[in-house]
């Protein structure tokens, strides 16, 4: 069994690029510094999961809503990798699983296959809670 | 004091205008692409990388050999251990 508090979990709630962006780096540290990192998706962050969805995604937070094209130009000038270029990398290099919420799948008619492939599972809050406990970081974003 | 030019690197990996975290990924690939005893160096501009890499190689277990500057970005050895 993998060493527990050397967990972290990450609640990705928001679907919005710029903190899709922090998540995924985030993730990357976790898992380069071997942390087990658990990503739980829930309402638009499992929205900006479904299928090419990341792909068009243009939004960003509505308190930075003014710089959402000055961030997505300077990201494309830079040649930043994307957000979900970003979590396939963390999932290369260590541990990462991504669960999506049972809840918001029920709510909006979204089935597993109907998710981006990086997605490895369907998960309750409860079982997110329950290993989220055992660990030592626990995000919202 | 020794200097890069003094260390024989079997691989260097340009990652000049990748930001964090993505020389320390480039460095992690690399590593992982050496045998053991191997010996990789990272370039990079990005100002985390200072801390973050010395940081992963340690938690890697890995031995850092050292971070030389040069002119706009820093070149980070290492050399594989495990």
């Amino acid at each position: 069994m993998a060493q527990t508090s050397e967990r972290m979990s990450l609640i990705v709630f928001s679907g919005t690029v710029d903190k899709l962006m922090a998540a995924s780096i985030l993730a990357t540290g976790g898992a380069a510094m071997g942390l087990e990192v658990e990503v739980f998706l829930t309402t638009w962050g499992l929205m900006a999961f479904r299928k090419g969805d990341y792909l068009t995604n243009t939004r960003v937070s509505k308190d930075f809503e003014e710089y959402g094209p000055t961030m997505m130009e300077a990201m494309q000038a830079k040649q930043s990798p994307s957000w979900m270029e970003n979590l396939l990398g963390a999932k290369e290099v260590g541990s990462v699983k991504v669960y999506a919420c049972s809840m918001t799948m029920e709510l909006y008619g979204i089935h597993l296959g109907d998710l981006e492939p990086i997605v490895d599972d369907v998960t309750g809050v409860a079982t997110f809670v329950e290993r989220a406990r055992e660990g030592r970081i626990t995000l919202f974003i | 004091m020794s200097t890069a030019s003094d260390i024989h690197i079997d691989r260097e990996i340009d990652a000049r205008g990748s930001f964090c975290p993505g020389p320390l990924m480039e460095l992690i690939r690399g590593i992982k692409a050496l045998p053991v005893g191997g010996v990789v160096a990272v370039l990079s501009s990005d100002s985390g990388s200072a801390k973050d890499i010395p940081a992963w190689i340690g938690k890697a277990g890995h031995e850092f050999i050292g971070a030389f500057q040069e002119a706009g970005y820093t070149r980070f050895i290492a050399r594989k251990l495990r």
